[in-house]
């Protein structure tokens, strides 16, 4: 356990120029953009007086120098202050902290589903290299990692809520339907089943190929003849040592995938009408809301951080290697 | 025997050339097979596909041909996915190697830059970047590469690392070459060959994105891709759903080669190397 | 003469190559006996592994296997783990690296001798002991990467002999340490063996290695069993010249024993 808070202080510290680099990068591509968020505006509601604009820029700041809007920005960051949203009419921060649970929610089952069930048919796949189990998943994960989630999550849709009429086609719940409680949860989980499957399936083919090569590999090593000389049964022998050694390099590969996961969710957001944080972004886009995306990027680069530190502390847990010479990071 | 028979040998790399070859003809042919614009109406709308064969795969709710869009669709997306792959290699090589040659502070500051990108998810990027410069072949091209010369950058420095002790960069060193020519003239070169390898695979899922960020209404607004196919489906979804399928199978097909095309080639190098 | 642990009939391995069949081992007739030191010394490709693979059933499925392995000493078949002991060259690489060494001896004891886990770790303790690991109990809770490599192949000797088999099995266990830990390592084989009564293959290279303390020794060039004997006759009057070659590049005869007594 202290060797895992060590290394969580050591990732802690050492992400703090990477999250500068992200902030000050993001701010200077997006303020840098001809039009702001006032010319939407104006555009928006037909037109106004340049002495309107004018004012309005003032307002928000939008009239002095980068850097000194740089500065300021970064100097009301500090107190956790991610500025106004024009488009909203409201503090940036309520804005996406309120659309955030969605999209945890969202991202969180597609990760445990596809590392779950990945590992597991990995484990199916990589027990008996070359036999016929191993063939078809192999063959079968290929084919799903090459199909583009947002287009499964139409194919999805077409086939299992519009022709069957099985789950909703869209949105995180039903409307107005007064469930309360377990009742309102399992209401989510329905809404949930199909975004997550057409998020999940890429990374469970992922996850799924790399444990089989893991395991290819394990089982070339001289430990898994050794195991095989202790007498072990091939369950144990597949299942404690075989898996359990190739299942390492996989859980680095989902801190990994973690910010290619979240980008993924904003197109399924939008297949589905979940109003998360990724459709939070097509919105931010859409009504040329630059503090409005800026947030958006930074809010998420930390949401990577926090899943890889995550990430490393289960990998810590898992590889008693880590942290005794410094050889493993 | 060179690494083309081998390819060639191994069933995924035969099945995959087949595959990518079969794109490139498409996208070659083009303008050729379908000489007018695949956006200009051909015939009655929501023609469903199978039923008139001068429509093959019918047509959409403005009566443009599917057959002739899914055809000019492969031109525009294996365009701008080669392209963006190009970029992102040819940016990520040279950061990459730089960063590895020089060392220190350098090597420290490109690399927390490169950490930078990787913690941003790439598509939100993308996206954030063309809805700022507005959206044209370029802008969706630069947009991905933004998201992808890291993984390149990665391995040209790794490869760099392992290669500037060896005797000819050395020798190099002693002759009195400058730092940045030796990077360039001598590093480079030999870095190449597992970036190259690397590419095929930037560019299947740049053909992805590609295709995301159109169906997400930003891609060029005057070309049709396989993306902006799906998304005009989407509006007719349960009446007409074809049309958003049938692009679909464009884009499988495509990655699909290309993982096939990329797993042939490293089987065949390796057993190339192993031979050796 | 002692009785006879195991009887090796004629026995032939080859594997399938792009070229037809490469032998690995042809035609080997070999007794192993009870409780007895048996130094199979040969060059790398001799046959030498493969024959202790064989004997512990452990031979690659496409191995291609003709002949007989009797056990007359045995009740039943041996099971490998249980009635055979194999310890590798290489302790780094034989060794889970992420699993507690005290698990990795423990399991054993588990699966053969039908203790529950408890038993199990309180026997892989008393083991760790009889290898002479300082301060047993805390190594039970180490993973292979805290100890150096002479320690770890001795939790790999006591991963073999964890349910006290008939035969141990050593393939070169001491190529990967350097001299001193070498000579450790054989006087804790030969130790053991003294114990309990098992029988040791020993496969080495170092002819020197062997004739400190082997009863007997088998000869093995190019897949097949040159000469066999005891370890006294054979070393002192070599009947076959590939035998001599071996000891006249190997040692000099009057290099005292590496154990001494031990050649009594």
């Amino acid at each position: 356990m202290q060797r895992a808070f060590h290394l969580l202080r050591r990732r802690l510290i050492s992400s703090i120029p990477v999250l500068l680099i992200v902030i000050v990068g993001t701010f200077l591509l997006l303020e840098a953009a001809p039009g702001d968020a006032v010319d939407a505006y104006v555009l928006s509601i037909g037109g106004g007086d340049p002495a309107l604009v004018q004012s309005l820029r003032a307002s928000y700041g939008l009239d002095q120098s980068l850097g000194a809007r740089l500065w300021l920005y970064l100097t009301s960051l500090a107190r956790l202050d991610l500025g106004w949203s024009v488009t909203f009419g409201r503090p940036i921060l309520d804005v996406i902290l309120e659309r955030l649970p969605n999209t945890i929610w969202l991202m969180g089952s597609a990760l445990a589903l596809s590392f779950g069930l990945g590992s597991i048919l990995g484990i199916v796949a990589g027990a008996r290299p070359g036999s016929m189990s191993d063939r078809v998943l192999s063959v079968g994960s290929l084919a799903l990692y090459a199909v583009p989630s947002f287009w499964l999550g139409l194919v999805l849709s077409i086939v299992f809520a519009v022709q069957l009429r099985w789950l909703p086609t869209s949105g995180i719940e039903t409307i107005a339907s007064g469930k309360q409680g377990f009742e309102r949860a399992l209401d989510i989980a329905r809404h949930l089943i199909l975004p997550v499957g057409a998020l999940g399936f890429i990374y469970l083919a992922l996850f799924l190929r790399m444990m089989r090569a893991g395991m290819a590999q394990a089982w070339r090593q001289d430990f898994a003849l050794a195991q095989r000389a202790k007498g072990l049964s091939r369950r144990r022998i597949v299942l404690r040592h075989i898996a359990r050694n190739a299942l390492l390099p996989l859980v680095t590969m989902l801190g990994l995938q973690a910010a290619s996961m979240l980008g993924g969710s904003v197109v399924i957001e939008s297949v589905f009408a979940i109003p998360g944080f990724g459709r939070l972004a097509q919105e931010a886009v859409a009504g040329r809301d630059a503090p409005l995306l800026i947030g958006i990027i930074i809010v998420s680069a930390l949401l990577v951080i926090l899943v890889n530190l995550l990430v490393d502390i289960a990998y810590a847990l898992l590889d008693p290697r880590v942290g005794a010479s410094g050889a493993t990071t | 025997m060179t690494v083309l028979k081998r390819l060639l040998r191994t069933p995924e790399g035969l099945a995959g050339t087949i595959m990518l070859c079969l794109l490139a003809l498409a996208a070659l042919l083009a303008p050729i097979i379908f000489p007018s614009d695949p956006l200009s109406i051909a015939g009655p709308a929501l023609l469903p596909p199978f039923t008139d064969a001068a429509f093959p795969l019918g047509t959409d709710r403005l009566g443009r041909d599917v057959l002739a869009g899914l055809v000019h669709g492969a031109r525009a997306s294996l365009a701008v996915g080669i392209a963006a792959a190009a970029v992102a290699v040819i940016v990520g090589a040279l950061v990459g190697t730089i960063a590895g040659f020089a060392g220190g502070l350098v090597d420290e500051a490109l690399m927390r830059i490169v950490d930078a990108f990787q913690i941003v998810p790439s598509f939100l990027l993308a996206l954030a970047f063309v809805s700022v410069t507005g959206a044209s072949l370029t802008v969706v091209i630069i947009a991905i590469a933004l998201g992808a010369w890291t993984g390149p950058a990665r391995l040209a420095r790794a490869e760099v690392l392992s290669i500037r002790e060896r005797d000819y960069v050395a020798a190099a060193r002693v002759i009195g070459m400058h730092p940045l020519e030796i990077a360039l003239r001598q590093v480079l070169p030999h870095a190449l060959p597992p970036v190259l390898a690397l590419s095929s695979v930037i560019v299947a899922s740049a053909v992805l994105i590609e295709a995301a960020l159109s169906f997400l209404g930003l891609g060029d607004p005057n070309i049709v891709t396989w993306g902006s196919m799906i998304a005009e489906g989407r509006n007719v979804l349960r009446s007409a759903p074809f049309l958003s399928i049938i692009p679909g199978f464009g884009l499988v097909v495509t990655v699909l080669g290309v993982y096939l095309f990329s797993e042939g080639l490293s089987d065949a190098i390796s057993a190339r190397k192993t031979t050796n | 003469m002692s009785a006879v642990l195991a009887e090796i009939e004629n026995l032939s391995v080859a594997y399938r190559t792009e070229n037809g069949r490469t032998a690995a081992l042809s035609q080997v007739d070999l007794a192993i006996e009870a409780g007895k030191r048996l130094a199979v010394i040969g060059e790398s490709g001799s046959g030498k592994s493969t024959l202790a693979l064989a004997i512990t059933d452990l031979l690659p499925n496409d191995a291609l296997v003709e002949g007989e392995i009797a056990w007359p000493g045995l009740p039943h078949l041996p099971a490998p783990g249980r009635d055979i002991g194999f310890v590798f060259q290489d302790p780094g690489a034989s060794l889970d690296p992420v699993l507690s060494i005290g698990e990795q001896i423990a399991e054993v004891a588990k699966n053969h001798l039908g203790f529950g886990w408890r038993e199990a770790y309180i026997h892989a303790c008393d083991l760790l002991e009889r290898v002479r690991i300082p301060q047993p109990e805390a190594a039970l809770r180490a993973y292979p990467h805290q100890l150096s490599g002479g320690q770890r192949q001795r939790v790999a000797i006591a991963v073999a002999i964890a349910a006290q088999p008939k035969l141990l099995i050593a393939d070169e266990p001491t190529s990967a340490l350097d001299t001193i830990v070498q000579r450790e390592i054989v006087s804790l084989l030969d130790r053991l063996v003294s114990e309990s009564g098992m029988a040791l293959l020993f496969i080495t290279h170092d002819i020197a290695l062997a004739s400190g303390f082997a009863d007997a020794v088998a000869v093995f060039h190019e897949s097949r069993l040159v000469e066999a004997g005891a370890a006294d006759e054979v070393l002192s009057r070599p009947s076959r010249a590939y035998t001599r070659l071996l000891i006249d590049s190997h040692i000099d005869l009057a290099t005292p024993p590496l154990i001494e007594g031990a050649q009594a």
